[in-house]
């Protein structure tokens, strides 16, 4: 065992290099600052580019850019930050652009609190885009999972060419935990799927049985076109009810029926549970801990660890909550979450407990809410 | 040379409009400089601007309104040698103002074309940032309160290398593009043109008046000599080619056994100045030396060297999971800032649990066993109180033990400030 000592951020930094980005934009925030930090020490003297922008709106545009051109590219955030993002990521959602997006929630809503932690963002973050499109989201619980994580994002925008946030907390973010480094789990890095040589190239064209289109650099021998206006395969704007409507189901389809695929969770099972408790985040830590204690009295209370926040991994839900008699969330907000969990189990009854104060919700509360919430 | 006018698109502007203009004088200029198609990107955003990407054969990128530079950027920093040309109008400039003066600042390789005429034409003739204040637009009176933005002015003391105005019917048009393209640097070119659609309807606006309106004002063609300096791009190539590479992660050995194997919570309550983090970072450290796992959370204001500095540190055999405090172990008691910041704590204590307090600091009555450190008596600096309460810890054998304390600062510091640090430590061995 080599335990090394750092914080989310850091940990967030290392997996997007070792994953191969070597672009970065943003703008200072509290808690996201220290991935723009760590970034300033890895890529500039790796040849990679890391830039402060005038604005968070210029931050992920640089990132939009530098993706187009074939870069892997990370930026990163606060809630209030999201906010400003929000049209440059209905661009990504839309015209299909690789890009991991870290956004290190704190106390909301607005400029609420810098330094005190929530999971207040994870709905807006699914429906943060103009048009509604789908996005994944991944939630790391420590800072293994932020390395982790952060790597299997890079693969999965580059795979699908979508946005993938990180939705993490300043209680991880900016909390420094040992960890073992060499063990920690790395995804093979993958690139995005290039239009072969020889091949015709239309910038949206997908090939039958794909719902992805093949990738070319801005800059390359043939020429590319990307547009953020309702467009045809070949990049141009189209009228036609028919390609649209297409092309919608496709950006739908693409992520939402390959969800199984990248459905990240943990579990802490016993046979025959009667409760199921599922949380995700930081607030899966003391989760952990109360359903551990419960379980050593021998109550049938089992936990499932949500790594995978969106699209909602409605059909694992679904089976580890089958036989039990209730469901119970527990998160960092006033009830987010606990609306998809209570679309998924119904008729299943839901208990909930929702705390948004800046205080981590401990072990303690959690037993009480299983017990009597 | 082949045009680059993209046969398929035909540019499709009202009649008159002067747009038609620019986009022929684009084309020349790109033939003039013979390049070929794959090097040139056509970056566009919102308004009738934005219909330029679709007429070139030329890379291509069409986004959000006033962004168009944030996208340039990128694209330039990611492919230096790509030629990219940016098309905005008087709007764009608007809404992307602070995209405008900061990539003035920055000075990239890139070359914008205002098209400026005056109005948002595509939305219906409203009032945009370079609106006379006696035009008649289509936002009623509200015009009449602003001053139209001078983007010659504006951009050159914002920074830009290289900075035009012409009217979109002058014949050296193409010329100037032509220059600027070539120009390494921040080129911004401002054209002024005619809206027939909205504008010269109810303004009466001529090329020749035009031109009389631009006479009137600063001259403007070329370099702007006190802006010429290393484009933004190379420079940062240049730079970023000395910096340091950075050291991965680096493991604590593990060679101790702990003095205790069991989990320890432990809360420091310290002001600014004490180095409260730092020590909360050796004792992890310490921890890890005896193969413990550790987790430091700390609480400090936004100001620097004034206020209260809090670290919660829990460190166990097992992975921490969570990683709150609600009763602690252990508080070490360092200021009042801190204690003020955590006074319930004292209340909840259980009296096995351990206040290690500097003789000087007061708190509130608690069951646990309190501890009173002299570090004035030991010659501590108050910069070094916090590690001086961990190696007062230490000499008791208590959470951890003088040698992993040590190990920690060798892991931490090297050189002047190690041997420091060890001197703190070691000035403790009486117990303070």
């Amino acid at each position: 065992m080599a335990l090394c000592f750092m914080e989310g951020n850091e940990a967030i930094a290392w997996g997007a290099f070792e994953a191969g980005c070597r672009f970065f934009a943003g703008y200072p925030i509290t808690p996201a600052t220290t991935i723009y930090n760590t970034m300033l020490r890895l890529l500039p003297p790796a040849g990679g580019i890391c830039l402060q922008a005038e604005d968070e709106i210029a931050s992920i545009g640089f990132c939009l850019g530098a993706s187009m051109a074939g870069m892997k590219v990370l930026t990163a955030t606060s809630g209030p930050g999201i906010s400003l993002y929000s049209e440059q990521i209905s661009f990504a959602v839309g015209s299909e652009i690789p890009l991991v997006i870290v956004d290190v929630q704190r106390l909301g809503p607005s400029t609420g609190s810098a330094t005190r932690g929530a999971d207040g963002d994870v709905q807006f973050l699914r429906w943060g885009n103009s048009g509604g499109l789908p996005v994944i989201v991944l939630a790391p619980v420590d800072v293994g999972d932020c390395f982790s994580l952060t790597m299997e994002a890079f693969n999965l925008a580059e795979t699908y060419r979508c946005p993938v946030f990180v939705a993490t907390n300043k209680e991880i973010a900016m909390t420094r935990e040992s960890v073992d480094w060499d063990k920690l789990r790395r995804a093979e890095p993958v690139g995005r799927r290039l239009c072969p040589q020889g091949a015709d190239f239309l910038p949206f064209g997908v090939e039958k049985g794909r719902q992805v289109p093949d990738f070319l650099p801005i800059g390359n021998r043939r020429l590319v076109r990307q547009t953020s206006s309702t467009h045809g395969p070949d990049g141009y704007i189209t009228t036609d009810p028919v390609q649209i409507g297409a092309n919608q189901k496709r950006l739908l389809e693409k992520i939402e029926s390959r969800a199984e695929r990248f459905t990240f969770y943990e579990e802490m099972a016993v046979k025959d549970a009667r409760t199921l408790v599922v949380c995700y985040g930081v607030t899966a830590r003391a989760a952990r801990l109360a359903v551990a204690q419960l379980q050593r009295k021998g109550q049938a209370v089992s936990l499932l660890i949500l790594k995978t926040l969106w699209p909602v991994p409605a059909r694992l839900i679904a089976e580890k909550a089958a036989g039990c008699r209730r469901v119970v969330v527990v998160e960092m907000n006033m009830g987010q979450y606990v609306r998809e969990i209570e679309r998924v189990v119904a008729p299943l009854p839901v208990g909930f407990y929702g705390q948004m104060n800046g205080e981590l919700i401990g072990p303690e509360k959690i037993m009480e809410v299983i017990a009597h919430g | 040379m082949a045009s680059f006018l993209n046969s398929e698109r035909p540019p499709v502007f009202c009649p008159g409009c002067t747009h038609k203009n620019v986009t022929e004088a684009l084309d020349k200029a790109l033939q003039q400089l013979g390049l070929a198609a794959q090097e040139v990107v056509i970056v566009s955003d919102i308004g009738c601007s934005g219909l330029f990407d679709t007429f070139f054969n030329t890379h291509a990128l069409h986004g959000l309104h006033g962004r168009a530079l944030t996208y340039a950027t990128g694209i330039k920093m990611a492919r230096p040698e790509l030629k990219v040309i940016v098309t905005m109008g008087d709007g764009g400039l608007g809404i992307g103002g602070a995209h405008l003066l900061s990539t003035c600042r920055r000075n990239p390789d890139l070359t914008l074309l205002v098209l400026n005429n005056f109005n948002y034409g595509m939305t219906g003739g409203q009032c945009s940032p370079t609106t006379p204040p006696d035009a008649v637009v289509g936002s009623g009176f509200l015009n009449r309160l602003e001053i139209p933005l001078d983007v010659v002015k504006v951009t050159r003391a914002a920074g830009a290398g290289f900075v035009s105005r012409l009217a979109a019917h002058r014949p050296e048009l193409a010329d100037e593009i032509a220059k600027g393209i070539e120009f390494e640097g921040f080129s911004v070119i401002d054209i002024w043109g005619i809206c027939p659609g909205r504008y010269s309807r109810r303004n009466k606006l001529t090329p020749k008046s035009l031109e009389a309106r631009i006479e009137a004002l600063e001259k403007a063609s070329g370099p702007v000599a006190e802006n010429v300096r290393e484009e933004y791009g190379a420079h940062y190539r240049r730079l970023a080619a000395g910096q340091e590479p950075a050291r991965p992660p680096r493991p604590v050995k593990a060679v101790f056994e702990p003095p205790q194997k069991r989990p320890w919570r432990v809360l420091v309550l310290g002001r600014a100045g004490q180095r409260v983090v730092t020590a909360g970072e050796l004792l992890c450290l310490a921890a890890m030396t005896a193969g413990m796992h550790a987790t430091q959370k700390n609480d400090y204001p936004i100001t620097v060297l004034r206020g209260h500095s809090v670290c919660e540190l829990v460190l166990s055999p097992e992975p921490v999971d969570y990683t709150g405090i609600d009763v602690p172990d252990v508080v070490i008691a360092l200021a009042p800032e801190g204690v003020a910041r955590r006074k319930a704590v004292f209340q909840r204590l259980k009296p096995d649990c351990l206040v290690l307090r500097d003789a000087e600091v007061s708190i509130a009555s608690t069951p646990a066993e309190v501890l009173a450190v002299d570090f004035r008596k030991a010659r501590i600096k108050a910069a070094d109180h916090a590690l001086a309460a961990l190696a007062a810890l230490a000499f008791r054998n208590l959470v951890l033990s003088p040698a992993m304390l040590k190990a920690a600062v060798e892991h931490r510091f090297q050189g002047a400030v190690r041997a420091a640090a060890l001197a703190v430590v070691e000035a403790m061995s009486g117990g303070g």
